[in-house]
């Protein structure tokens, strides 16, 4: 590869020729304060529009100042980085950009961790010059049930359309209207809601203002722990608790099951239970489903659809409910484990401990916003009362719990309530792309072979390519599955099946990068997308810590179904467990 | 400082023609789209390859075709270009040639590009809204004129300059206005 040098601050550095000057100032250790750029390197996405001109720098012989993000870095180039010229060009554009922002930086969802506060921090931004005759932005507000679009506090960085449009194809957001009244909106400014939006919430992941937040239910819950009529009991994902550690100073990567669920106990839960558990049972029944289709179709039943696709992501059943209408019969019925947790807890369980459905409120704590809607669908209600009332995100849950006064790096482990609280490996791995269908295949190869699997880790299900394929030898039964996670690298998998091209007999997919552990609730990355990979490896090692690891060892799945279900796939299973998809496509519009 | 803010403001009334035809874009009427009119964007797409980077060139010429780009029309050509729709629809918003209202059945376009404006092109825009009891980006609801700003014709000489239609006036003074208008009478 050609190498250039050029030298930036007076320091000489040798670089690859394409990098820009932003990348070989951080080679040198030079830290350029950038704001509308972003850089997700495992996952090919590089935003770099040069809007907000942050980034400047000088570079001897050119006239203006050059944006170092799409600068190009070039042979004998002589860059400063912190001229006086630069200094003061940049604390202009910040106090431009700060000079219709609103100012409620107290009151903002953001705060603390926005990133425009942080430059303002770092540029020691002691006024805003014009502010009496400063004109503010007044964009309506659009609330939906996962999150809230308050355009008075965008900046126009397009971080979001390119989530929306590029990683995920879905095409919700774009750049609308010119100058002052430029704001970035769906299709003819329709509600968020009508709008082809998935609420996959990558775009509130890496907005860098309060401009994209998620809907807050920390004070409903709040009033729901403290009202002695209510039996609240929780249920955390599996993501969680990779991730949860990170809100309090944790290094990204470490697992904090045991003191998640002892804050959730001092929060005042009445049970503290694991959508693991769920998972487990999602397992049976999503697992039994495709060794049902499987047998069909070996037995030349021509109607079986397969691949089978997996249906836990509810981002991803919005996504093929509106843009793949036609191939509504092909993924599982199988409901989310969320909902299967809820459709449990409210009969099952509230049998149990002889509690009425309408004074038992389940919550669930997802590293997801599209949870938040997921639980407030029509298929999910018995007589107008939900499955699961309401999910708040890993955000939510750190925030409550420095509201409730716990020192969390300090608290003991402990551990989940029985009965839903026992969960194996398998249903860990679900919090991480290729999860599901790695627990799925430890089932379906025991209960289709009758054999022990002598080794239960399927490495070759595990990575973080967007789109991975293995086949699994079912004891002479080659078995071909397909991964995605991304909404895109769904699309291209998708776009197989339609057109019979497809091999696979079974897919996995997961709306966000990494799978759930890189999903739109989780504690911000602010670009590093090195954390969703400590997430990653944190996953396994739990799954590799059970003691069981298949989903159909779990006892108090064996004794669900003894005493409750049946067994998979059952009329009462199907009931419960199971759902319908419905045709969205009237309501949005194309991308093929 | 305080200058530039307000050369910045003024500069902001142009724009604001888009912002009224924003609210009226809220209260439309949904505009049912003919087969054949479907074909008609096919076609103009197809004459482009369905190029997604021939968006605006797409546009423009359906906007020849149809008067304007209803919410539907940029649909079809979303769907036959393979973009989103809301990414059309920003092209749409962003260049004030671009309309999703008819416009009148004479356009009047007022020049306020620099020369025009200073001198003096706000004074007819505003004698041509009074005449006609409507705003910028707005039709008469006889659907006889539309009044659209416009960003230099190229004939700074002439200013303050406004069009009619295809037809040129130049050196238009406020008084002038009634006898244009009554240039226009079927």
């Amino acid at each position: 590869m050609e190498k250039i040098k050029l030298t930036i601050d007076n320091k000489q550095v040798e670089v690859a020729k394409g990098t820009t000057v932003l990348k070989a100032a951080q080679q040198l250790g030079i830290d350029i304060p950038t704001l509308c750029y972003m850089h997700l390197n495992d996952l090919n996405i590089e935003h770099k529009p040069a809007g907000c001109r942050i980034c400047v720098v000088e570079v001897d012989g050119r006239k203006n100042l050059a944006p170092s993000c799409a600068t190009e870095a070039a042979e004998g180039m002589v860059v400063k980085t912190h001229s006086l010229r630069v200094l003061n060009a940049r604390k202009t554009v910040m106090e431009l950009i700060l000079s219709d922002h609103p100012k409620d930086c107290l009151s903002c969802a953001k705060s603390g961790k926005c990133d425009l506060q942080d430059m303002a921090v770092k540029f020691g931004i002691r006024e805003i010059p014009n502010q009496d005759i400063a004109e503010m932005s007044t964009y309506r507000k659009d609330f939906s049930p996962s999150l809230i679009r308050d355009m008075d506090k965008c900046i126009m960085c397009r971080r979001c359309e390119t989530m929306c449009n590029d990683f995920q194809t879905v095409g919700a957001l774009s750049a609308i209207n010119r100058g002052f009244y430029s704001v970035v909106a769906p299709a003819f400014e329709m509600e968020i809601e009508d709008s082809p939006c998935t609420y996959c919430g990558q775009c509130v992941a890496v907005c860098p203002t309060g401009a994209l937040t998620e809907v807050d239910h920390t004070n409903q819950l709040i009033s729901d722990l403290a009202n002695p009529a209510k039996t609240v009991i929780v249920q955390t994902a599996p993501a969680v608790r990779a991730a949860l550690g990170e809100e309090f100073g944790m290094p990204a990567g470490t697992s904090v099951t045991g003191q998640m669920v002892t804050a959730l106990r001092e929060l005042g839960f009445d049970y503290v239970f694991d959508t693991d558990f769920a998972a487990d049972l999602t397992i049976m029944e999503e697992g039994t489903e495709l060794l049902d289709r499987l047998t069909r179709h070996l037995n030349g039943d021509k109607n079986v659809k397969l691949p089978i696709l997996t249906s836990c992501c509810p981002s991803w059943v919005n996504f093929f409910e509106q843009q793949f209408t036609d191939l509504l019969d092909v993924p599982s019925t199988a409901r989310s484990p969320q909902q299967m947790f809820g459709a449990i807890a409210k009969t099952y369980f509230a049998d149990k401990i002889g509690v009425k459905r309408e004074n038992l409120v389940v919550v669930s704590i997802m590293p997801c916003l599209a949870k938040k809607y997921e639980c407030q669908r029509d298929e999910f209600k018995v007589d107008g009362n939900p499955d699961v009332d309401y999910s708040i995100t890993t955000r939510e849950i750190a925030s409550l719990i420095k509201r409730a006064n716990l020192k969390f790096e300090q608290l003991p482990n402990s551990d989940f309530d029985a009965p839903l609280g026992e969960s194996t490996g398998a249903g860990v791995i679900f919090g991480v792309t290729g999860g599901v269908i790695e627990a799925a295949t430890r089932t379906a190869y025991e209960l289709h072979t009758g054999k022990t699997l002598q080794k239960v880790d399927f490495e070759e299900l595990r990575g973080l390519g967007g789109i991975r394929h293995a086949t699994i030898d079912f004891d002479g039964l080659p078995i071909k599955i397909g991964i995605a996670h991304g909404l895109g690298n769904a699309r291209k998998l998708l776009e197989d099946v339609r057109s019979g091209k497809s091999e696979f007999h079974a897919i996995e997919i997961m709306a966000c990068p990494g799978g759930c552990i890189g999903g739109g609730g989780q504690p911000l990355h602010h670009g590093n997308s090195k954390i969703i990979q400590k997430r990653f490896e944190a996953i396994y090692k739990e799954d590799a810590g059970k003691t069981i690891r298949k989903s159909h060892e779990n006892p108090y799945i064996i004794k669900l179904y003894e005493e409750f279900l049946g067994k998979p796939m059952s009329e009462k299973a199907h009931h419960l467990l199971h759902t319908h998809y419905v045709d969205k496509s009237k309501k949005i519009i194309y991308m093929k | 400082m305080k200058e530039i803010l307000r050369f910045a403001q003024n500069d902001k009334k142009a724009d604001d023609s888009k912002n009224i035809e924003k609210k009226q874009n809220m209260s439309r009427i949904k505009v049912e789209l003919r087969k054949d009119q479907i074909e008609k964007i096919g076609e103009i797409c197809q004459s482009f390859n369905n190029e997604p980077g021939e968006l605006i060139n797409v546009l423009h010429k359906t906007q020849g075709t149809f008067g304007y780009l209803p919410a539907e029309v940029q649909e079809v050509i979303a769907k036959n270009l393979n973009v989103p729709v809301a990414k059309v629809y920003g092209v749409v918003t962003f260049y004030s040639f671009f309309t999703m209202i008819p416009k009148g059945k004479y356009p009047v376009s007022i020049c306020t590009g620099t020369a025009c404006y200073v001198r003096g092109a706000e004074k007819v825009l505003d004698e041509f809204k009074k005449e006609l009891k409507i705003q910028v980006g707005e039709t008469s609801a006889d659907g006889k004129f539309s009044i659209a700003c416009l960003r230099c014709v190229g004939a700074c000489g002439l200013a303050p300059v406004v069009m009619v239609g295809e037809k040129t006036y130049g050196r238009v003074a406020p008084e002038m206005v009634k006898d244009i208008l009554a240039e226009y009478k079927d």
